[in-house]
């Protein structure tokens, strides 16, 4: 997108030299205020926290494998003691999906996008030397440790039946008020409003420098699309987050101080929760999503060697997804006895989101259209999640659909949907943009051969894993069971054998990680040719440990 | 727990007659099914009565006897193994919702996920290096800008009219004589009333896996009482949760409607044929939320009313004493 004055790379070899004095280990990991280290801690902090989630989908899996209940009740003993009764063994179901979707949404996906690539490329694309309050950025980042050490704590302390937060990732009331007695769901809520306010920070540092602090000549229309897309994910958190904060600091309150916010018997309203809940969490799903939709954008115009089609539509179709993602939230309420025309309004405005999704998938075919594509590996993945996006995405417009909703709402339909979009569509985008910018990152260059094979695998599992869902819910298996009929038995069979082809894959990942950490060829500065045109591609892998302390100036 | 328990075994003890007739009756259920299907109001009762006469000693209270316990059909309101589409609906607006999705929605989402795959395809074979070295500079084109969003917002429009059809069908207010049944959710099982007919609330638990092996019906799909309901007349569903969120839901009816505690939510439905159809509960509620089920059991009319009468319930015909009927069972019952 941007064109940069020749004379400026030009002066990295001496600029080098000061720049690149780094602090001692303690201060410099644990007191950071440089955004690409608190970047790579973010990134790292992520990996753990999707092994974590990974493997608790790993644990589901296995029990869905056959119906019966085959393993809860032995894992049962590890989390409720060894006279875990049948009831604590269905508990610690509900712990694990809780945790499942709780770490993949609020210590995965968010940290990986956001803090990890937004916090390590940001600067860097608008020609920043920093993010503009570095403190601020550690304390975002600090935040997430004691965060997700409540939530892991919570697996052990009292939540009810048995130990541990059951509630879903939703929390709904009453079964997170009245339903679940102990300090568990405490701990989650608190959990959660720790993270809310790490990444509350975070969308304010962004927003600041994204505002104030490009370099000369990069204007908001010359913005790398990556930075339009943080840009706009930043203000859904600065929005999206205060309502989530409020909404749990009153299930706080109505489980310990004796309010009535979510009690009918009080005059509260259960319903009040999900309203205010979803009022957060469908712009979240974009949150989640919409750095995806950058980093695709940038490597899929670098590899096609080619500028990104309609580049304002494409920015502008982000703002349009951000703005109409506010008003659709209760298409996740259908079932819950809204009036008809509630329910008509929330149809029609979410099949509005279509629309701009299809001018980003139809820019993004557009930019390759014309193009000289090579096949490196995150080009491979960028495929990949624009196919299997749009496969989440048509799903998205059946469900939209509240009439249609009455039978796939809750049911596994509506898991394949948003593991669609989001475990094959924002994970996509994740391992697109660790591949595109692992060389830059680490300064050595990733192996190829284990790059693709690893797509190919992952592709394959995901897809085995996911797709059988669709059937699943579609003749009616609900969400959230830890036991099912036998009918449902051959599809669950196939998804979790999808399971251990995805997991195989991830294995590949990391062989090539730690492989290319170690052993990988040095990387140049801009190893992706004459198709990658941001800024990062201008300074040496890795980058100095302070850049553009010459602001660089763009034509 | 124990209250729960507890809760359970009086449900369970109110009904004991009932369980007691359904019993033997399950083991020939073919077989009386067979004449009361076949007969009029008279032969029915007497048939079943029939088939229910060795239980009949055991509870010499009940006037009627129940008809027997109805024997599922294989494919027939509930999954089937394998199965990759919707199951058959039994229910006008379920013909309706499912003719949307198969005949619209299906259909244009596998075009349109076939139509990008194909795109793809074809962008990334013709445009590769070896075969297109020098890149286009093209960036913009407003005609192709403007067709992929027009494009779109047409087909929506197109999903659109029908789906808020469907809506306006689905949620239309239940006619006048319309047969009501509060359906009370809880921690973990179903609590059904019948404040038209006086029958007091009766719950519905899972049916154990060698009792549900024994008669035939699908485990985890199986509770032990069913939903009672006759086919072809209006059913309006007043449904509520007495502790936490749940959600009654019968996918070959068309049916998913939260019981969320304080709020009485209505659905109405019409049952086309007799048959079993089954649901699970669908909002997660806790430790057993998976092991809750529904079962709706629709008889012909004349069978429903003969279910009502060995209920000791009335039936609404004349209406100076339904009146007072319904209103005392509530109020015994709080």
């Amino acid at each position: 997108m941007t064109t940069i004055t020749a004379d400026h790379h030009g002066d990295h070899a001496h600029e080098h030299h000061d720049a690149d004095h780094k602090p001692a280990f303690f201060q410099r990991w644990f007191m950071s205020t440089n955004h690409k280290d608190i970047g790579t801690l973010y990134l790292i902090f992520a990996i753990i926290a999707g092994i974590i989630g990974g493997a608790i989908s790993g644990l589901m899996r296995a029990e869905l494998a056959q119906p019966g209940i085959q393993y809860l009740q032995t894992w049962a003993q590890f989390s409720d003691g060894p006279t875990a009764t049948l009831d604590q063994a269905y508990h610690l179901w509900n712990v694990l999906i809780t945790a499942h979707g709780l770490i993949m949404v609020f210590f995965m996906v968010m940290p990986a996008m956001i803090g990890g690539f937004g916090n390590w490329f940001v600067p860097i694309m608008i020609g920043a030397p920093d993010m503009a309050f570095p403190r601020m950025n550690n304390i975002s980042f600090w935040l997430l440790i004691p965060a997700f050490a409540l939530l892991l704590g919570s697996t052990f302390v009292p939540g009810g039946t048995g130990n541990g937060a059951g509630t879903g990732w939703t929390v709904y009331a009453p079964l997170s008020t009245s339903g679940s007695a102990g300090p568990a769901v405490d701990m989650a809520i608190l959990s959660l409003h720790i993270a809310g306010a790490s990444s509350i920070l975070g969308a304010v540092n962004f927003i600041t420098t994204i505002l104030n602090m490009r370099a000369p000549g990069m204007t908001l229309h010359k913005m790398p699309l990556f930075v339009w897309s943080v840009l706009v994910t930043a203000f859904l958190l600065l929005l999206a987050l205060p309502v989530l904060a409020a909404a749990i600091t009153m299930l706080l309150t109505d489980r310990n101080f004796g309010t009535t916010f979510y009690d009918a018997a009080g005059g509260g309203d259960p319903e009040l929760y999900q309203h205010l809940f979803w009022f957060f969490g469908h712009p979240e799903v974009y949150i989640m999503i919409l750095p995806g939709f950058g980093i695709i954008s940038q490597i899929v115009s670098t590899f096609s060697r080619k500028p990104v089609f309609g580049y304002l539509g494409m920015a502008y179709a982000m703002v349009a997804i951000g703005v109409v993602g506010f008003v659709v939230w209760a298409h996740h309420m259908f079932t819950t006895g809204m009036s008809v025309n509630v329910k008509m309004y929330f149809t029609a405005a979410t099949m509005v989101i279509a629309v701009p999704t299809g001018i980003k998938i139809f820019s993004w075919i557009a930019t390759i259209w014309g193009g000289s594509i090579s096949y490196k590996t995150p080009m491979v993945w960028a495929l990949g999640f624009i196919f299997l996006f749009t496969v989440g995405g048509v799903t998205g417009v059946v469900l939209a659909n509240g009439g249609v909703d009455d039978v796939l709402h809750d049911t596994y339909y509506v898991v394949a949907h948003f593991h669609y979009v989001l475990s094959l569509g924002a994970v996509f985008g994740l391992f697109a943009g660790f591949y595109y910018w692992f060389p830059k990152m680490s300064g050595r260059m990733y192996n190829e051969f284990l790059g693709h094979l690893h797509f190919w695998v992952f592709f394959v599992g995901v897809n085995m894993l996911f797709f059988p869902m669709h059937f699943l819910g579609l003749s009616g298996m609900p969400r959230r069971y830890p036991d099912y009929p036998e009918a449902f038995a051959y599809w669950n069979k196939v998804a979790s054998h999808g399971y251990e082809v995805m997991a195989a894959g991830m294995l590949i990942f990391f062989v090539n990680l730690v492989w290319s950490l170690v052993a990988g060829k040095k990387a140049e500065g801009n190893p992706w040719g004459e198709g990658a045109t941001t800024l990062e591609w201008t300074l040496s892998s890795p980058p100095p440990f302070h850049q553009f302390e010459t602001l660089p100036v763009i034509d | 727990m124990n209250k729960v328990k507890s809760l359970v075994l009086a449900g369970l003890l109110a009904f004991a007659p009932t369980l007691a007739m359904n019993g033997p009756a399950l083991a020939q259920d073919n077989a009386a099914m067979a004449a009361p299907a076949a007969g009029n109001e008279t032969a029915a009762a007497d048939s079943a009565g029939n088939a229910a006469a060795p239980a009949a000693q055991a509870a010499p209270a009940a006037k009627v006897a129940a008809p027997p316990r109805m024997k599922p059909t294989l494919g027939k309101g509930m999954p089937m193994p394998g199965e990759i589409t919707l199951q058959k609906q039994f229910s006008p607006t379920g013909h309706t919702a499912r003719w949307l999705h198969d005949k619209m929605l299906l259909p244009i989402i596998t075009i349109i996920s076939i139509f990008v795959l194909v795109l793809m395809l074809y962008v990334m074979v013709r445009f590769r290096r070896s075969a297109n070295p020098v890149p286009s500079k093209t960036s913009h084109n407003t005609v192709i800008e403007v067709i992929w969003t027009v494009v779109p917002v047409v087909i929506l429009l197109a999903i659109a009219i029908p789906s808020i059809g469907l809506l306006a069908d689905q949620y239309k207010p239940a006619p006048k004589d319309a047969l009501t049944v509060k359906v009370t959710g809880y921690q973990w099982y179903w609590g059904y009333e019948y404040p038209d007919n006086g029958i007091p609330e009766f719950v519905s638990n899972l049916l154990p896996r060698d009792k549900a092996e024994a008669n035939g019906e699908p485990y985890l799909l199986a509770p032990d009482n069913r939903l009672v309901l006759p086919v072809g007349r209006p059913i309006k569903l007043i449904i509520t949760g007495a502790d936490v969120i749940h959600s009654f839901a019968v996918p070959s009816l068309w049916v998913k409607m939260d019981a969320v505690p304080g709020r009485l939510n209505e659905k109405s439905f019409t049952i086309e044929k007799p048959g079993v159809y089954y649901g699970q509960c669908s909002e997660l509620c806790g430790a057993r939320h998976g092991f809750m089920p529904i079962a709706i059991e629709a008889l012909e009319p004349a069978q429903f009313e003969q279910w009502v009468l060995s209920q000791g319930g009335t039936l609404k015909a004349p209406p100076a004493t339904t009146a007072q009927a319904p209103a005392a069972a509530p109020a015994a019952k709080l």
